[in-house]
């Protein structure tokens, strides 16, 4: 098969997946609904508390879990490509120890108004992404020319530990119901409950987006040496530019509207790989439908398993995806 | 040989009782840790006799001029000893503090949040415990009879679906923590004669989503709590994104704020008090009116 035909099928056959997850998952949840009675135009919206549960309850928290999902394996395989390293997350390089700082600090001093009818807490931990992004990236430019990996890693890992004392400082330091909120929320919650965070973390990943449109190509001879991709015309330096950055924004976003939700990053990627191969022509469109795919339907046995009760998402996508991820590991040897 | 082990009997006895009874005389430094329990010594008249607090103890104003002995997690166990305390009331879960206490020969009280009924018990316990049974007495009378008197002015009355909220990230609809079916929050809602909508979920508390808001479809919602962020309409105005919820509709959502209300302390009844004062308003009206 033709690298063409092979491209239009993973799309095809990736995207189908993510879309019965994603059309199936608003079906269900801790309360059985009428589809007839959501759609039923002759009763107000106001009165109809079917409706409400469907487009405001559970929809924006479908669309959510897809964002993040496919957002965070993305970032996961473009991270694992620029770093040439296979254990390498969204989470390596100290962004959503970033956001997870903000977003502490957000909980913890009780920030109340927010900017532009967005709440402070996303905004505060996509603030503290960007710090954290901002940081190792002026860090790893400071004495090379381009951007060295290494460094970039290193950087990254000491921020992580920092922040993460900081984060341990922050919650020492608060209230009782504070700290458990803040606890809370690195756990992941996808209850968005309004289009509103949506429309906040989707220009940042739509941008993200178009940048890793045009990095498969070139993370092919990148994850040769650069050398050789150099020499295949490839500008390295931009390349890695592009691919930190864009990934760095796409998590920094995903993570302030749904939390550190761990595993997808790793997890999802090497699946995906697994399947397809390692032409990132291939794994990212398909790790994005999978991410999307994978959390959206993590977030619904989170909903459901002990309804009315919730496991946090982080922890659904964290039981499952190890323990698979392990099988295939074994299974393919 | 018998008479030898009667006398040794008789001596460890006598020992017990003297241990007892000293750790039974009324102590005259007092060291709490929790909230609640140093606003019901304050509360009892003993407030002269707590010479340390904990670190998030805030009621009454007088309990801030003592000494910070740390928190639940985080005692600091030399300052405590420093203090030279006859008593330390502790909470059940702090385990390393209890056995360093222990060690130090420390006499303590072990306390333990539980339900409305244990409060008033719990006040009478330490107020024996630290010789004002007298005094503990009154406060617990007290509490149970402004207690009694808010189930009085509410029996018979429709007890509307109540959805308990004590945590909530400002302006949004998320990280919502409600009451369950079991712990004070729960009690105090069933004395101001409200039906609380999670009562079926027999735990303190439950994170409560917007499916799960819509679906429980509460007639009142009753904020409470000193996280509850801002006390603005327009964070109230969070909740008429679910306007097919009853108490959206009839505007029934009501902030009641305060660090009183989540303290289960002698202020319980005031708290019971200021929420059936939203349940039932015509209950206490009348009665006023009549005055």
């Amino acid at each position: 098969m033709s690298i063409g035909r092979r491209i239009l099928v993973t799309w095809v056959l990736f995207g189908m997946a993510a879309l019965i997850v994603c059309l199936l998952a608003p079906l269900v949840g801790s309360t059985s609904i009428s589809l007839r009675r959501v759609f039923d135009s002759s009763i107000p919206f106001e009165d109809n508390a079917d409706a409400q549960i469907f487009f405001v309850a559970r929809l924006p928290r479908v669309l959510a879990g897809a964002l993040v999902g496919s957002s965070l394996a993305a970032s996961g395989v473009v991270l694992q490509a620029l770093l040439r390293n296979p254990l390498a997350t969204p989470f390596t390089l100290g962004v959503s120890a970033g956001a997870a700082l903000g977003a502490m600090l957000a909980l913890t001093l009780n920030l109340s108004s927010g900017i532009a009818g967005f709440s402070a807490v996303p905004i505060a931990s996509f603030a503290g992404s960007l710090g954290a992004v901002a940081i190792v990236y002026g860090l790893a430019r400071a004495r090379h020319r381009g951007l060295s990996t290494n460094v970039l890693l290193l950087a990254g890992v000491t921020l992580n530990s920092f922040f993460s004392a900081l984060i341990l400082f922050v919650q020492f330091m608060s209230d009782f119901t504070q700290t458990f909120r803040t606890v809370r929320w690195l756990m992941g919650d996808l209850d968005v409950s309004s289009y509103a965070p949506l429309m906040a973390a989707a220009p940042p990943i739509a941008l993200s987006f178009a940048a890793f449109a045009v990095l498969p190509r070139r993370m092919n001879l990148l994850s040769v040496s650069d050398e050789s991709a150099a020499s295949r015309g490839v500008d390295v330096h931009r390349t890695q530019r592009l691919s930190f950055l864009s990934a760095s924004l796409a998590t920094g976003a995903a993570v302030s509207l749904g939390g550190p939700i761990g595993f997808i990053g790793i997890v999802v990627p090497h699946l995906i790989r697994l399947m397809v191969g390692a032409d990132h022509r291939l794994v990212l469109p398909a790790s994005a439908f999978g991410g999307a795919a994978f959390v959206v339907a993590c977030d619904t046995i989170s909903r459901t398993a002990l309804a009315p009760l919730e496991i946090p998402v982080g922890v659904v996508t964290a039981i499952i995806g190890g323990p698979f991820f392990l099988w295939l590991l074994i299974r393919n040897r | 040989m018998a008479t030898h082990k009667k006398s040794i009997i008789a001596v460890a006895l006598l020992l017990c009782v003297a241990c007892v009874a000293l750790a039974q005389s009324s102590p005259q430094r007092i060291i709490s840790l929790i909230p609640s329990t140093t606003e019901m010594l304050f509360a009892m008249g003993a407030g002269p006799r707590v010479i340390g607090v904990g670190n998030f103890d805030r009621y009454p104003p007088e309990a801030l001029t003592r000494p910070k002995v740390g928190g639940l997690i985080d005692p600091d166990v030399e300052r405590i000893i420093a203090l030279k305390p006859d008593l330390v009331v502790v909470y059940g879960t702090q385990d390393d503090l209890r056995a360093q206490l222990e060690r130090a020969k420390i006499p303590m009280f072990l306390y333990e949040h539980a339900g409305l009924q244990d409060i008033t018990s719990t006040i009478r316990e330490l107020g024996r415990r630290i010789g004002s049974a007298k005094e503990s007495g009154a406060l617990a009378d007290r509490i149970e009879a402004e207690i009694a008197d808010v189930r009085t002015r509410v029996a018979g009355r429709p007890r509307p679906r109540t959805l308990l909220v004590f945590g909530r990230d400002a302006e949004t609809l998320r990280g919502i923590y409600a009451s369950g079916a079991v712990g004070f929050l729960a009690d105090m809602l069933d004395a101001a004669g409200g039906t609380n909508v999670f009562d079926d979920v027999k735990r303190q508390s439950i994170q409560t989503t917007s499916e799960l808001a819509v679906a429980r479809a509460p007639e009142v919602i009753i904020e409470i709590g000193v996280d509850t962020a801002s006390a603005t309409g327009r964070n109230l105005r969070a909740w008429d994104s679910l306007a097919s919820i009853p108490a959206v509709r009839s505007k029934r959502i009501y902030q009641l704020r305060g660090d009183g209300m989540m303290n289960p302390g002698p202020r319980i009844s005031t708290s019971v008090r200021r929420v059936a004062e939203v349940l039932h308003p015509e209950a206490f009206q009348k009665i006023e009116s009549r005055k």
